[in-house]
C-alpha cells in the first residue's frame, strides 16, 4: 500500500461479530467463460414496472405500440413522491399486453408489466454516449444515471441515482463491492475477471464526478486471479494511485454494505444512517459496470450478468441476459434441469427468493438462478422449542438476540420489540441456519418488521383519523357557536324592540284612536260605508 | 415448471437439538468408564434406572400435556438428565432415590416448567438437591475408591450382580458392611479437617488423596475434562463457561494457597475434587438455563465459581457445584439483561 | 406511652403534609386513563358503540359506564388490549353492535349515480368526502376510515363499501405457525406424516 493512504479506509482489515463460514459452491458456475454469443432473443419479454425499491414508476407506452430496445417504458413517479427507476424495452417489438403479471417476489402476487412481443430487429432507439466523460459534473451524471435506470445490482435494487444524490456529492471513499459471500454466486466475480476495463473506468467516471480520492475494491480472499486481472487493467488505465484491490477474508455476510464498511473501516453506520455521513459510497461491481455502460455507451441498464447454477441445472454458468428474460429460457440455455430439481431460488441460498415458477420474468434483482435439488435443501424439519443455545447470537453480524427476538415476535408483543433493534437485522439467515431446534427465525423477523411497519401506517392513519375527526368536531362548533350568536343577535334585536313597547303601545293606542275616530265617523255617517278599507289595519293589529 | 414458493435460508440446518444432546452424552462416556472402573459397576446400575425412570416419566408427562411424544423423546433431554443426575448419587444408593430424583428432575423440574426450552432450573441439579437434603444418609455412602481398595483394603469393589442386589433390596454383600462403605469423600475430610485447624498436609496423609485430588476422583475429572475438551471442539458448547469457573476458582484460591499452604488446599484440590469439573462443563453449559452472549457466559461461569467455593468453605456442605448452579440458573435472565451486546451502529 | 403517641401524632402530621403537598403538586390535569383508552381506540369515529365518537366512548369506558367489547373495528385486538390497560377480562365483541370486518374497507361512491346532495358529505366524521351541492361527490379513499356512516343517508345508494386491496405494496410476510404451541392430536400427526414424506 502507498504512503497516500495512510489511515485512511481499507489500510487495515478489522472484524465484524458474528458470522459464518461456508462452502462456496463457486467452482460450479465460475470455470467457464462468459458465451461469446448472446443468448438466442426469447420471444416475449416482461418487464415489471416496479423493479426497484421504491414508489411504482408512471407507464408512458401503450398497448399496440412499437418500441425500440432501450426505449424507455416508464417514467419516475408523479412529482411530490420519491422518484423511482425507471425501465426500458430489452429488445425491439411491439407492446402486446400492459397487465398485473406474477413477478419474482415473496407474495407471489401479480405487478404490472409490459409485455413486448420480440420483432427478432433488436434495433436500438439512438444511443447519446458521453464524448468525454471528464466533462461530466455530479449533477449531470445522476441525471445519466436516473435516465439509464440503474439500480443496485448486488440484490437490494435501491436507486443508484438516489443514493447517489444523497451524498450530496461529496464522499471520499468510494468502496467497490465485489465480495459475493453468499455461496453459488459467481456474476460478479465472471464480470471482473471477463470484463474489468468496465468496472475500472466505471469507477474512474465516478472517481472523477465526485472528486473521490480513494477507490477500494473489495473482493474475496479466494479470488486470485480475479485479483491480480484486475490490478493489471488498473495499471493499463494508470489509475494505481487511485485504486486499491482489497482482498478480504471469506466470511458471510460481508458482502453486506454495512458489514464490508465495518471490515473496511473499522466503524459502523450509524443506525438511521447512511454510510454517505461517514463520506463512504459503496457501489456493487456490477452497478458500476452498469454506470460505465450508460456513460460510455449511453446504454440504459436493460441486460445483466446472471449466474445459472446449482446442483439442479445440467450445465451451469454465468450469462448475459436481458431484463424480461423468461427464467425457463435462461435455463433452458443452460442445458435444462437435471432429474433431482427441487428447488428454485432467485439469489443464494441464503438470502434468495425460492420462485413459486420458471415462468417468472429476469429482473434487475436476478443476480443469481440457483436449482437446487432435495439433497442440499432444508426439508420440512419440525420446530422444537428454542433451548436458548446461544448459537444464533453468537454468528449475528449485527449483534442482536434472535432467541428473544423470536419469543416476542411469536407472542404479538411489539411493545417489548422495540428495545430488540430488530430494524438493525439484515435478513442475512445465519440464525436461522445454526438453530438446532430448527426454528424458521429470519420467518418471524420478516413477520415482525411487515407487522411492525403495517402497525406503524395504522396508528399514523388512525392518529390521522383522530385529528381530522376532532377538526371537525371544532368546526361543527364553531359553526354552532356562529348560528348560536346569530340567534342570539335576532332575539337581541327583539328584545331591543321590546324597549319599544311602549311605542308599540303607543302605536296600538295610536290605531285604536284612529279606530274609535272612525267607529265614530261611522257611527256619525252610518249611511255612507266606502270607508271600510281602515278595518284591514285594525286587522293587522 | 412449478416449484414450492419459500423463504429463505435454503441451506439444511448444520445440526439439532437431538444431534447436540447425543454428543454431550458421548462426550461424557470418557469419564463414565472412569467412574466405574474406580467405583464399579453400580455406577451402571444407576444411570440405567435413571434413564429407564426418566424416559417413562417423559413419556407419561408428555401424553398428559398431548405433546407429539415421538419428536420430544426423540431429543435425548430427558436421557442426559438422567445420565447426570446418576453420575452424582452414590454408585450404591437404592433404586427409589433415582425415582424419587427423576420424578422431581422430569415432572417438577422440567414439565411442570412448560418441557423442554422452559425450565429455569437444571432438572438434574434440582434432583440432586432434593434427594441430598431429603435423604442425606442414602446420598453419603460413598464406596471407596478402587486404587484405595486395592492399597489399603479398608472395601473391595463389587461385582455388577452384588451391586444390583444392594440397590434393589439394600442388601450388602458380605464382605461389606455400610459402616466401612460410608466413606467420607475428600471436600469432606478437607472441610472437617480445617474446621478442626488441621494442617492441610496432615489432612492429606489419609490414602483417599491421590496426586492432587481425590484418589480416584482425580481420574474421573480428567476424563470428565477430556469429553469437555471434546465438546469446545465440536462448538457443542463454547469455551465461555469452563474457562470462567476454572480461572475463577484458580485466582480465587491461588493467593491463599500461596499465602499459608498450610491452611488452604492447592487450587488442583479445589478443581479435582468433587463435582466441579463435570459441573463446569457438563451441567453449568446446560442451555436452557444459562445465559446465551458470550459475556453473559462468562459471568454466569464466574458466578457459579463464587458460589462454589462460598459454599465449599463456609456453607454446611462440602461441595456446593450444584447450589451454585441452582442460585446461578436463577439470576441468568438477569444477566442476559445486562449483558446483552450492542446492535450494530446503535449506541 | 405519651413519647410514642407525640412521635406517632407527629409523623402522622408530616406524612399527611406531604401527601396533601404531593396532591397538590403532582395533580394530574385531564383524564389519562380516557387518554390511553382512546390511544388504544382505532379512531374510525364510526359510532357503532353508541357514543358519538370513539373520544367519548374512551370517557365513558374510563368512567366505567360501558363494557370495552363494544368496538368491532377495534376486533379481538382492539379488545385485548384494553383488557391488558384496564386490568379486566377478555371478553367477546359484543355481536349487537357489530361484527369484525376480516379486511379493512373503504367506501366509493358511484359516481353516475350520485346525485349531489351532501348528505354524506355532512354525515362523514372525518371529512373524507369531496363535493358540492348538485356536483358529484367523491371519497378521499386515504382518509376513509370505513366507518359506514355514509350509507344510511344517502338517499339513492349510491356508496358501497370495498375491502382494501393486498398488493405487492402492502404485503408482507405472515407469521409462521409454531409447531410446539400446537398440542392436538391432528396436527401431531401431520408432523409425522410430514416427516415420513420428507
Amino acid at each position: 500500500m502507498n504512503q497516500r493512504h495512510t489511515d485512511s479506509i481499507g489500510d487495515y482489515l478489522h472484524n465484524f461479530p458474528g458470522g459464518l463460514k461456508l462452502k462456496h459452491h463457486k467452482a460450479l458456475s465460475c470455470s467457464k467463460p462468459l458465451p461469446a454469443a448472446e443468448i438466442p432473443l426469447s420471444r416475449e419479454y416482461v418487464v415489471p414496472i416496479t423493479q426497484h425499491l421504491g414508489k411504482p414508476t408512471e407507464i408512458i407506452v401503450s398497448v399496440g405500440q412499437s418500441v425500440k430496445k432501450g426505449q424507455a417504458l416508464s417514467k419516475p413517479g408523479k412529482s411530490g413522491q420519491a422518484p423511482g427507476a425507471q425501465v426500458h424495452a430489452p429488445t425491439s417489438g411491439i407492446v402486446t399486453a400492459i397487465q398485473a403479471m406474477p413477478v419474482p417476489h415473496p407474495s407471489g402476487l401479480s405487478s404490472p408489466c409490459v409485455v413486448i412481443e420480440a420483432d427478432g430487429n433488436d434495433s436500438w432507439i439512438k444511443l447519446e454516449p458521453v464524448k468525454d466523460y471528464k466533462s461530466l459534473s455530479c449533477i449531470e451524471l445522476i441525471q445519466h444515471v436516473r435516465a439509464a435506470g440503474i439500480v443496485g445490482l448486488g440484490g437490494a435494487v435501491f436507486p443508484t441515482d438516489i443514493k447517489l444524490q444523497s451524498t450530496s456529492c461529496s464522499i471520499d471513499t468510494l468502496i467497490l463491492n465485489g465480495v459475493e459471500c453468499e455461496p453459488y454466486i459467481s456474476c460478479d466475480e465472471t464480470l471482473m475477471r471477463q470484463a474489468p476495463e468496465r468496472v475500472i473506468e466505471g469507477a474512474l467516471i465516478l472517481g472523477h464526478a465526485f472528486n473521490i480520492t480513494n477507490i477500494l475494491i473489495a473482493i474475496e480472499d479466494p479470488m486470485d486471479t480475479c485479483r491480480k486481472t484486475l490490478e493489471k487493467c488498473i495499471k493499463q488505465f494508470d489509475a494505481d494511485d487511485l485504486i486499491t484491490v482489497v482482498c478480504v477474508p471469506m466470511l458471510y455476510p460481508e458482502g453486506g454494505e454495512r458489514q464490508l464498511i465495518q471490515v473496511l473501516s473499522g466503524k459502523e453506520v450509524p443506525a438511521g444512517k447512511l454510510p454517505s455521513a461517514m463520506g463512504v459510497l459503496v457501489q456493487n461491481v456490477a452497478t458500476i459496470a452498469a454506470i460505465h455502460a450508460a456513460i460510455i455507451e449511453g446504454k440504459p441498464l436493460i441486460e445483466r450478468l446472471v449466474t445459472v447454477t446449482g446442483a439442479g441445472i445440467k450445465d451451469p454458468q454465468n450469462v448475459s441476459a436481458r431484463i424480461g428474460t423468461p427464467i425457463a429460457d435462461l435455463v433452458n440455455y443452460c442445458g435444462g434441469y437435471t432429474p433431482s430439481v427441487a428447488r428454485l431460488i432467485m439469489g443464494g441460498p441464503l438470502m434468495g427468493l425460492g420462485l413459486q415458477s420458471d415462468q417468472l420474468p429476469i429482473v434487475k434483482a436476478s443476480n443469481c438462478i440457483l436449482a437446487l435439488t432435495h439433497a442440499n435443501i432444508a426439508s420440512k424439519q419440525t420446530e422444537m422449542p428454542c433451548i436458548n443455545c446461544g448459537n444464533c447470537v453468537n454468528v449475528c453480524p449485527a449483534g442482536l438476540l434472535p432467541q428473544s427476538l423470536q419469543m416476542v415476535i411469536r407472542a404479538d408483543n411489539f411493545e417489548a420489540l422495540e428495545s430488540l433493534n430488530l430494524d438493525a437485522c439484515i435478513e442475512c439467515g445465519c440464525c436461522d441456519y445454526v438453530c438446532p431446534s430448527h426454528i424458521p427465525l429470519v420467518d418471524y423477523f420478516r413477520y415482525g418488521k411487515g407487522e411492525q411497519r403495517a402497525r406503524a401506517r395504522e396508528k399514523q392513519f388512525s392518529e390521522r383519523a383522530k385529528s381530522r375527526f376532532e377538526l371537525r368536531e371544532t368546526r361543527l362548533e364553531k359553526l354552532k357557536a356562529e348560528r348560536l350568536a346569530r340567534h342570539q343577535k335576532r332575539k337581541q334585536a327583539l328584545v331591543g324592540s321590546a324597549d319599544k313597547k311602549d311605542s308599540v303601545a303607543a302605536a296600538i293606542a295610536r290605531a285604536k284612536a284612529r279606530k274609535q275616530a272612525i267607529t265614530d265617523q261611522q257611527a256619525s255617517s252610518r249611511s255612507n260605508p266606502e270607508n271600510n278599507s281602515s278595518s284591514g289595519s285594525e286587522d293587522h293589529s | 415448471m412449478e416449484f414450492s414458493r419459500t423463504g429463505a435460508p435454503h441451506l439444511p440446518p448444520e445440526t439439532s437439538v437431538s444431534s447436540i444432546m447425543l454428543q454431550v452424552l458421548l462426550a461424557l462416556i470418557p469419564g463414565i468408564a472412569a467412574m466405574v472402573w474406580f467405583f464399579g459397576s453400580g455406577v451402571l446400575i444407576q444411570i440405567a434406572l435413571s434413564v429407564i425412570f426418566a424416559v417413562s416419566l417423559e413419556w407419561l408427562m408428555l401424553t398428559v400435556r398431548h405433546k407429539p411424544v415421538k419428536i420430544f423423546l426423540g431429543d435425548y433431554s430427558a436421557v442426559l438428565t438422567a445420565v447426570l443426575f446418576a453420575l452424582c448419587i452414590p454408585p450404591l444408593a437404592p433404586w427409589w432415590i433415582s425415582l424419587v430424583g427423576m420424578v422431581f428432575a422430569i415432572v417438577v423440574a422440567k414439565h411442570l416448567y412448560g418441557g423442554l426450552g422452559q425450565n429455569i432450573f437444571n432438572p438434574a441439579m434440582v434432583a440432586y438437591v432434593v434427594v441430598l437434603i431429603a435423604f442425606p444418609l442414602e446420598l453419603t455412602r460413598w464406596l471407596s475408591p478402587r486404587g484405595l481398595a486395592d492399597a489399603g483394603a479398608l472395601t473391595e469393589i463389587p461385582g455388577l450382580l452384588q451391586s444390583l442386589q444392594t440397590i434393589l433390596n439394600g442388601q450388602l454383600p458380605t464382605i461389606l458392611s455400610w459402616d466401612a462403605i460410608s466413606q467420607a469423600t475428600p471436600l469432606d475430610l478437607l472441610k472437617n479437617g480445617v474446621e478442626q485447624n488441621r494442617m492441610i498436609s496432615e489432612i492429606r496423609q489419609s490414602p483417599i488423596f491421590g496426586s492432587y485430588g481425590g484418589r480416584g476422583w482425580e481420574w474421573v475429572a480428567n476424563f470428565y475434562a477430556l469429553g469437555g475438551i471434546w465438546l469446545i471442539w465440536r462448538r457443542i458448547i463454547s469455551w465461555h463457561i469452563p474457562v470462567a469457573i476454572i480461572a475463577t476458582v484458580i485466582i480465587l484460591t491461588l493467593p491463599a494457597w500461596l499465602y499459608d499452604p498450610s491452611s488452604n488446599p492447592i487450587p488442583l484440590e479445589h478443581l479435582f475434587s468433587g463435582a466441579l469439573i463435570l459441573g463446569a462443563f457438563f451441567i453449568a453449559t446446560d442451555p436452557v438455563t444459562g445465559c446465551a452472549s458470550k459475556r453473559g457466559k462468562l459471568v454466569f461461569g464466574l458466578g457459579v465459581a463464587l458460589l462454589t467455593l462460598t459454599i465449599r468453605l463456609w456453607g454446611g456442605y462440602p461441595d456446593g457445584v450444584a447450589f451454585a448452579v441452582l442460585l446461578m440458573n436463577m439470576f441468568a435472565p438477569l444477566i442476559d439483561r445486562y449483558t446483552r451486546p450492542r446492535a450494530y451502529g446503535k449506541t | 406511652m405519651t413519647a410514642a403517641v407525640i412521635i406517632l401524632t407527629i409523623l402522622a402530621l408530616i406524612f399527611g403534609l406531604a401527601l396533601g403537598y404531593a396532591a397538590i403538586r403532582f395533580r394530574i390535569v385531564g383524564n389519562p386513563i380516557a387518554d390511553k383508552i382512546e390511544a388504544v381506540l382505532p379512531q374510525t369515529q364510526c359510532a357503532q358503540c353508541g357514543y358519538p365518537g370513539c373520544r367519548p366512548y374512551a370517557e365513558a369506558i374510563a368512567a366505567e359506564e360501558v363494557e370495552i367489547n363494544r368496538c368491532p373495528p377495534g376486533g379481538e385486538a382492539g379488545i385485548k388490549q384494553l383488557a391488558e390497560l384496564l386490568g379486566k377480562e377478555v371478553i367477546p365483541l359484543d355481536e349487537d353492535v357489530g361484527i369484525e370486518k376480516a379486511l379493512p374497507e373503504v367506501a366509493i361512491i358511484h359516481e353516475d349515480i350520485c346525485i349531489g346532495c351532501t348528505k354524506c358529505i355532512l354525515a362523514c366524521p372525518v371529512d373524507a368526502i369531496l363535493g358540492a351541492a348538485k356536483q358529484m361527490h367523491t371519497v378521499i379513499t386515504d382518509e376513509c376510515t370505513g366507518c359506514e356512516l355514509c350509507i344510511p343517508p344517502c338517499p339513492v345508494d349510491c356508496i358501497d363499501m370495498v375491502p382494501t386491496k393486498i398488493d405487492i405494496n402492502n404485503w408482507h410476510w405472515h407469521k409462521p405457525i409454531p409447531i410446539t404451541t400446537i398440542t392436538d392430536a391432528g396436527i401431531s400427526s401431520n408432523i409425522q406424516s410430514s416427516e415420513q414424506s420428507g
